[in-house]
């Protein structure tokens, strides 16, 4: 799925995935952090928005 | 192809008449030059209609959907892998098949010659040697058939069927040392920037006809993800993100399934070259899990097994 939408020009750091446990509390916002920065880096993505309909 | 298709009727009649089949599903001449129909041959009268040459590029698979009655059908190699998986995933039963194989040496792609004759085709005929002479309104043109052939049947690598019970002819000789994945590997080493124009600009003549999802035979729902309107999943625009979105989803329905048939491709009105997506998750099937889709009716798909060594390093 990641490599589909990255070929299609979504910046890898955009999706992440992770397998976390409900006991792993730490790993959890270990994890929320680490995503939060990198997607942060990259701002907020404009490229895979649908703009409001055109009206002619 | 004469052959071929002098063959093919005699063992559709055959077939016919000792009830192995009740049905025979071929091609037969369209109504205009290079664009044969699939037909559904239940008499005798019926069966001479049915030919064979370098048009056939229709998936026929698609056409065996939950039917229940004893079909015989016509299978090049791309069809023969999409059998399989129509049986793998139990859209039809093998016992209620009968294969006639046949050894494929690649279809022509009508676009190209198009583009290189002036005026309209009228008439269409090959040489056993493959040589191709169109006769349009404005004179003759003679072509090579290796120079006009759908761009997927030249990175081939199963022109024969893999399952059959019987063969028109032959095998022929499979191409080794291809090189398959040419153009995902160039695709996949543009930047995100590149990809994103890359897409913008292939998709963009989309007018969502959804002619790529009906010609292939994986495209089997009842009821569509982009038809729902009960939640309606996908914007039924021509915005762009539309577009993309559906190209997006409808490749994925069909990761580690896609045999490269080029049947989609081959339906657009547009010409879009949408197989480059499905090419893409071929190519992660091949390189992650060593998966290649209907080539044997004893594998499970790739999507549907969990072994211990599967790749995971997406995973944090
Ligand atoms: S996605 Fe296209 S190439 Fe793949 S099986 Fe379907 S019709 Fe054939
Ligand atoms: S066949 Fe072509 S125009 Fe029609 S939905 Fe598919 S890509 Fe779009």
């Amino acid at each position: 799925m990641k490599n589909l939408l990255e070929l299609m020009g979504v910046e890898p750091d955009r999706i992440h995935f992770s397998w976390i446990s409900s006991a792993e509390s730490t790993k959890f916002v270990q994890v929320v952090n680490e995503i939060a920065e990198k997607v942060k880096a990259l701002g907020p993505n404009r490229h895979f928005v649908k703009q409001e309909a055109k009206v002619a | 192809m004469i052959t071929y298709s002098n063959k093919i009727k005699e063992i559709a009649k055959r077939l016919l008449k000792e009830c192995r089949a009740e049905m025979v599903i071929g091609f037969r001449k369209g109504s205009i030059p290079m664009m044969n129909e699939p037909c559904f041959v239940r008499t005798d009268e019926q069966a001479d209609d049915l030919v064979w040459d370098s048009h056939c590029g229709i998936n026929l698979a698609n056409y065996l959907t939950s039917r229940d009655e004893k079909i015989a059908i016509v299978a090049k190699g791309c069809d023969s892998r999409n059998i399989v998986n129509h049986i793998v995933e139990n859209k039809i039963n093998r016992e209620q098949l009968y294969i006639i194989g046949v050894p494929c040496q690649g279809m022509v792609d009508k676009r190209k010659i198009l583009a290189q004759t002036e005026g309209e085709v009228l008439q269409i005929t090959e040489t056993e040697n493959g040589q191709i002479t169109v006769k349009s309104a404005n004179g003759e043109k003679t072509f090579s058939k290796s120079d006009v052939i759908q761009q997927n049947c030249s990175v081939c690598i199963q022109p024969n069927p893999v399952l059959y019970d019987e063969m028109v002819a032959d095998p022929v000789q499979g191409q080794t040392d291809i090189d398959q994945f040419a153009d995902v590997r160039a695709l996949e080493a543009m930047s995100t920037e590149e990809k994103r124009a890359y897409f913008d600009e292939l998709l963009a003549p989309c007018i969502r006809c959804y002619a790529c999802r009906n010609a292939c035979p994986l495209c089997y729902c009842p009821t569509c993800f982009v038809d729902e309107s009960k939640p309606q999943w996908l914007g039924k625009s021509q915005d762009i993100m539309d577009i993309k979105t559906f190209h997006f989803l409808r490749a994925y329905h069909c990761a580690g399934r896609c045999t490269d048939c080029g049947a989609c491709e081959r339906a657009c009105p547009v010409g879009i070259n949408m197989r480059i997506l499905t090419k893409k998750l071929n190519k992660d099937c091949l390189d992650l899990y060593d998966w290649q889709a209907g080539m044997s009716i004893d594998k499970r798909p790739a999507l549907d097994v969990y072994q211990t060594n599967d790749p995971e390093k997406f995973i944090k």
